[in-house]
C-alpha cells in the first residue's frame, strides 16, 4: 500500500466511525438523560409504589400545566392545579380530555418534569400519558394520575412542576403501535361522565 | 468571468533543478495541456491550479448571491414595519443568506486557496488524488443549483434559519426541505472529499526534507481544518438523515410526540457546528500568518506556538458546543462546564493575536493591499473575539440569546474574520496565479469602502441586541430604527464595493503590472519560487528543501 492509501484508508475508516457515533448519540444521550435526569424526561411505564414512611416534615408544591397542539381540537384539564404533597405519600390527581372536534382522532399527553433534576424521583404508578388514547367527537373522559415523589428529592426542591402537552398520534404511528398495544389501551378504564361535553 | 487562468507560459523549473529531466517525456514542458479543450477542459480538469480556479470563482458568485440575500433582508429592516418583502420570503432570505456564505462561500473559497497554494507551498506537483478533486469540486454546483431551486417551489425554499432547529425543520417545514437535504449532503460528501485529498496530499507529497514543522503555517492550519471536517461532517449528514427520517419515514429522533427530543437535535447539530465554526477561520489565521511577515519584513513571532495554538483550539472546539444552547435549560454543572471551556479557546486564539503583534514589532510594514486587509483581519477578528466572550458568560447570555449581538458577533468573525482574510489571500497570491500585481489604486478603494462598510453594517447590531432586537424578525419595534437604518446603509456600501474587487480580479487577470517569481520582497515560502504566473505543472520534480530555524 502506498503512502497515500494508506492515508486515505485511514480517513475513511474515522469517518465511518464519525457517522456512527452521530447515529449511536441518540440512544446515548437517551441513556445520558435517563441517568443524570436533565432533560425532564419520566419513565414511560408504571413504576411501582416505595412503600416508605413519609416524610412529613417536609411539604412540595406539585404543580400541573397542560398544553395543547397545533393539529388536535382536544383540551387537557387538569382538575387540581396545585398539590402540596410529602414526599413518600402517594397522592392521585385527576385530568380531563375533551374532543372539541368533529371526528374521533388518536392522541397522546407527553410530559415533561421541571426543574429537570426532580425527575429522578418522579415515580408515576398510573398515567393516562403511558399511552395513546382515542376520543369520539365531543366526547369528555377523565383520567387519573397517581404519582408519588420519593422522600430521597434533594431538599433544595420546593416546587415541581409537571408539564403535559397534546399531541395528536399519526396514522403511521398508530398503525406500527396499534396491533400491538391494542389489548392495553382498550383496557383503560373509562371513566364516563354524564352530561359531559356532547 | 473568463476562465483565463493559469495561462501557459514556457517551462521554467524552480531551484536549480531547471537542467534535470523531469518526469515523464511528454510532461517536461511545465506549461503542457493534455486533454479536452473549452469547456470539456474545465468539466474534466483534474489540475489543482485549474480547479482551484473553479472553486474561487464559484465561491464568488455564492458570495454575490448570499450578499443579495442580505441585502434583500436589510432592504427590509431599512425601516420598521414590513416594506419589501412578506415575512414568509424574509425567513427564507435569511435562512438562504447563511447556508450559501456558509456552504457556498466561505468554505469552498477556502478549498480553493487549499488547492490552488498547498501543493506550491510543500512542493508537490498536484494533489494526491487530483480525479477525486474534480469530483469534490463538481458536486458543488449541482448541490446549490438544487438548494436554489427550492426557492421556486410549492412552499418556498428552506425558512427555519440556517440552524434548522428540530421541529420547526421537519414537523413545520416546507416540502421542499427534502431537497434541501439532498443539498447538502452533496455539498458535506464534497467537502469530505475535498478534505481527505488535502490530508493525503499534505501528509504524503511534501518535498524531500520539509518536515512537519516546516510547512507554512497556510498548510498547517488547514491539515487541522480537514481533520475537523472528517470529524464533524458525518455527524452533519448523520443529523439531516434523521431529519430525513422524521420527514419522509415517521421515525421520531426529534417529535416528541414519538418520544423523540428536539433538544438533542440542538445538541447534535452543535456538534457538528462547533467545530464547523473554526472549519471557516483556522484558515484564515493561516493566511494572515503567511501575510503579516511578508509585509512585516519578519520571520513570524512563535511559529511552534502558532501550531499548538491551531491544534488547541481545534481540540477545545469538541467541548464546547452547548454554549450555543444555554437558554434551552441545561443543568447548571453543563451551564458552568461549557462556559468555563469556551472562555479557555480564548487563551489559545490570543497566543495567535499576540504573535502576529510581535511579529509586526519593529518590523520594517508596508502596506499593500493584502496587508491592510490582514491588518483589518487582525483588529476586527478580535472585536469579534470579544463579543463571543461576552456570549460565553452563561448567566449573561439570557440577555444577548438569539438577539442582533449574536448576528454582531458571529458576523463580525465571518465578514472581518473569515472573508477578509480570504480577499487577503486574493491579493497576496493574485501576481502568482496571473503574473500580474492587482492594481493597488483600486484595492485601497475596494479595502476602505469594505472596511467602512463592515463597521457601518455590523457595529450597530451589538447595540440594537444589547437594548433586546431579535435576530430573523423582518419587523422591529421603533426604538431599534436608526440602528437598523445605518446597518443597512453599511450593508448596501460593503455589498457595492465587493464590485470594485470583481473589477479588481477582472483587470489582474487581463494584464497589469508584471510579477516576479518573489513578487512580495519578504515572502519567503516555496510558491515564490517557481515563476509568475505559475505554470500548469510545477514541481514535477520535487524541489530539495532548505531547513529554515523558526
Amino acid at each position: 500500500m502506498t503512502g497515500v492509501q494508506r492515508t486515505v484508508t485511514r480517513t475513511l475508516v474515522v469517518l465511518l466511525a464519525m457517522f456512527v457515533f452521530a447515529f449511536a448519540l441518540v440512544p446515548l444521550y437517551d441513556a445520558f438523560c435517563r441517568v443524570t435526569g436533565i432533560n425532564g424526561k419520566v419513565e414511560n411505564t408504571a413504576q411501582a409504589l416505595i412503600r416508605d414512611s413519609i416524610d412529613e416534615s417536609r411539604v412540595i408544591t406539585v404543580q400541573f400545566i397542560t398544553r395543547g397542539s397545533a393539529g388536535l381540537p382536544w383540551k387537557l384539564e387538569v382538575l387540581n392545579r396545585q398539590v402540596r404533597v410529602h414526599p413518600g405519600a402517594a397522592t392521585e390527581v385527576h385530568f380531563a380530555f375533551t374532543n372539541h372536534g368533529k371526528e374521533a382522532g388518536w392522541g397522546r399527553a407527553v410530559p415533561s418534569v421541571s426543574p429537570s433534576e426532580a425527575s429522578l424521583y418522579m415515580r408515576k404508578v398510573t398515567c393516562f400519558c403511558f399511552q395513546e388514547q382515542r376520543l369520539d367527537a365531543g366526547e369528555r373522559y377523565e383520567a387519573p394520575l397517581v404519582f408519588q415523589l420519593t422522600r430521597d428529592l434533594p431538599d433544595d426542591i420546593q416546587t415541581v412542576t409537571l408539564v403535559y402537552t397534546l399531541y395528536p398520534v399519526d396514522d403511521k404511528t398508530l398503525a406500527a403501535k396499534a396491533l400491538a398495544n391494542e389489548a392495553r389501551i382498550i383496557a383503560v378504564p373509562r371513566i364516563a361522565v354524564p352530561g359531559g361535553e356532547a | 468571468m473568463a476562465p483565463k487562468l493559469p495561462p501557459r507560459l514556457p517551462p521554467q523549473h524552480p531551484l536549480e533543478q531547471a537542467g534535470e529531466a523531469a518526469g515523464p517525456a511528454g510532461h517536461a514542458e511545465a506549461g503542457y495541456h493534455h486533454g479536452p479543450k473549452g469547456l470539456l477542459r474545465w468539466l474534466l480538469t483534474t489540475n489543482h491550479k485549474e480547479i482551484g480556479t473553479l472553486y474561487l470563482i464559484f465561491s464568488l458568485s455564492m458570495f454575490f448571491i448570499g450578499g443579495i440575500f442580505a441585502l434583500v433582508v436589510r432592504a427590509e429592516l431599512f425601516q420598521p414595519g414590513l416594506q419589501l418583502v412578506q415575512p414568509e420570503f424574509f425567513n427564507q432570505m435569511t435562512t438562504m443568506h447563511g447556508l450559501i456564505m456558509v456552504f457556498g462561500a466561505v468554505m469552498p473559497g477556502f478549498v480553493g486557496l487549499a488547492n490552488w497554494m498547498i501543493p506550491l507551498q510543500i512542493g508537490a506537483p498536484d494533489m494526491a488524488l487530483p480525479r477525486l478533486n474534480n469530483f469534490s469540486f463538481w458536486l458543488l454546483p449541482v448541490a446549490f443549483t438544487l438548494l436554489l431551486s427550492t426557492l421556486l417551489m410549492p412552499g418556498g425554499g428552506p425558512n427555519f434559519g440556517w440552524t434548522f432547529y428540530a421541529p420547526l425543520s421537519t414537523t413545520y417545514s416546507p416540502p421542499s426541505t427534502t431537497f434541501f437535504i439532498l443539498s447538502l449532503h452533496m455539498a458535506g460528501i464534497s467537502s469530505i472529499l475535498g478534505a481527505i485529498n488535502i490530508i493525503a496530499t499534505i501528509l504524503n507529497l511534501r518535498a524531500p526534507g520539509m518536515r512537519m514543522m516546516d510547512m507554512p503555517l497556510f498548510v498547517w492550519t488547514w491539515l487541522i481544518t480537514a481533520f475537523l471536517l472528517i470529524a464533524v461532517m458525518p455527524v452533519l449528514a448523520g443529523v439531516i438523515t434523521m431529519m430525513l427520517l422524521d420527514i419522509n419515514f415517521g421515525t421520531s429522533f426529534f417529535n416528541a410526540a414519538g418520544g423523540g427530543d428536539p433538544v438533542m437535535f440542538q445538541h447534535i447539530f452543535w456538534f457538528f457546528g462547533h467545530p464547523e465554526v473554526y472549519i471557516m477561520i483556522l484558515p484564515a489565521f493561516g493566511i494572515v500568518s503567511a501575510i503579516i511577515p511578508t509585509f512585516a519584513r519578519k520571520r513570524l513571532f512563535g511559529y511552534a506556538s502558532m501550531v499548538y495554538a491551531t491544534s488547541s483550539i481545534a481540540i477545545l472546539s469538541f467541548l464546547v458546543w452547548a454554549h450555543h444552547m444555554f437558554a434551552v435549560g441545561l443543568p447548571l454543572v453543563a451551564e458552568l462546564f461549557f462556559m468555563y471551556t469556551t472562555m479557555l479557546i480564548a487563551v489559545p486564539t490570543g497566543v495567535k493575536v499576540f504573535n502576529w503583534i510581535a511579529t509586526l514589532f519593529q518590523g520594517s510594514i508596508s502596506f499593500e493591499t493584502p496587508m491592510l486587509f490582514a491588518l483589518a483581519f487582525v483588529v476586527l477578528f478580535s472585536i469579534g473575539g470579544f463579543s463571543g466572550l461576552m456570549l460565553a458568560i452563561a448567566p449573561a447570555d439570557f440577555q444577548y440569546h438569539d438577539t442582533y449581538f449574536v448576528v454582531a458577533h458571529f458576523h463580525y468573525v465571518l465578514v472581518p474574520g473569515a472573508v477578509f482574510a480570504i480577499m487577503a489571500a486574493v491579493y497576496y497570491w493574485l501576481p502568482k496565479w496571473t503574473g500580474h500585481y492587482p492594481n493597488e489604486r483600486l484595492g485601497r478603494w475596494h479595502f476602505w469602502t469594505s472596511v467602512v462598510g463592515v463597521n457601518l453594517t455590523f457595529f450597530p447590531m451589538h447595540f440594537s441586541g444589547l437594548a433586546g432586537m431579535p435576530r430573523r424578525i423582518p419587523d422591529y419595534a421603533l426604538q431599534f430604527a436608526d440602528f437598523n437604518m445605518a446597518s443597512s446603509i453599511g450593508a448596501l456600501l460593503f455589498g457595492t464595493s465587493q464590485l470594485l474587487f470583481v473589477w479588481m480580479i477582472i483587470k489582474c487577470v487581463r494584464g497589469g503590472e508584471k510579477a516576479p517569481a518573489k513578487a512580495w520582497d519578504g515572502a519567503e515560502d516555496l510558491e515564490w519560487t517557481v515563476p509568475s504566473p505559475a505554470p500548469l505543472h510545477t514541481f514535477e520534480t520535487p524541489p530539495r528543501f532548505q531547513h529554515q530555524e523558526h
